[in-house]
């Protein structure tokens, strides 16, 4: 069923709000993160690596806790999941500092940075989510 | 003022990328996650072509780490890839993240290829 745009906006103001407040501490971090490791041309880009494998794991954390924990305030996952994780980690500072590496002949640093990202950030998610559910004695 | 444009780009990236995904959610269903395929894709791209030439400064920090770092994001990719294999979905859980590395690179490789062109 197809809906316009203006439908999905309809009663959304709190939590773009939300995201956006979360969505701004979120990337400030990051960029943070940035100054304290910065990268050298055909660099391994170890601070994007480490950003997004933490905002994976912890998004892991807080998706089992507002969900099947406790029951959180609507604004909660909107706020700390959508926003704060999801404005810290980046998906296109990743694919760009991958192709560039490629592109400057470091396909080795490439591939295992690629490789880094993608095993390092689903495996922190799915391990959090799991010890998460464990701790909270969640059963699944 | 650093601060300021990257606050400005994320405070426009972040609900963006939140509408679009409950816009996708409502017009393809929930089944694959589009709307974060397509939000970092297409921030894959703009980063591209932010980051491929001499962009002014003022445009790398609010258009480049500010609107597409948030536009774009990790942490939703992984969860939605691991709900996929809870879902028993393992195909489209690999498809999610390999189709999502291979499309942004590919976008991010486009972007730098035409940012030559745009900032000449």
């Amino acid at each position: 069923m197809s809906r316009a745009p203006a439908t999905v906006l309809r009663g959304q103001g709190p939590a773009v709000a939300a995201v956006a407040a979360g969505g701004v501490l979120g990337a400030l971090a990051r960029a943070g993160v940035g100054l304290l490791v910065p990268v050298p041309p055909g660099g391994f880009p170890w601070g994007t690596l480490g950003i997004n494998v933490l905002g994976s794991l912890l998004m892991g954390v807080l998706v089992v806790v507002v969900t099947e924990v406790r029951t959180a305030h609507p604004l909660v996952r909107p706020f700390l999941g959508t926003g704060v994780l999801g404005g810290f980690t980046t998906f296109s500072t990743f694919a760009v500092d991958a192709q560039t590496l490629l592109g400057g002949g470091h396909r080795a640093t490439a591939f295992a940075y690629l490789a880094a990202t993608i095993v390092g950030a689903v495996g922190a998610c799915a391990l959090a989510m799991a010890v998460t559910r464990r701790v909270a004695g969640v059963r699944q | 003022m650093t601060v300021l444009l990257i606050a400005l780009g994320a405070a426009v990236g972040a609900p963006t990328r939140y509408l679009t995904d409950r816009w996708l959610q409502s017009t393809r269903g929930t089944g694959f996650p589009w709307g974060t395929f397509t939000v970092n894709v297409a921030a894959s791209f703009v980063l591209g072509l932010v980051l491929g030439g001499p962009a002014p400064h003022a445009v790398v920090l609010a258009v480049g780490v500010g609107f597409c770092g948030s536009l774009s994001t990790w942490s939703t990719l992984a969860y939605e890839t691991v709900r996929l294999t809870h879902e028993r979905a393992r195909t489209a859980s690999v498809m999610n993240v390999v189709a999502s590395t291979l499309a942004g690179l590919g976008a991010a490789g486009l972007g730098l290829a035409l940012s030559t062109v745009l900032w000449r």
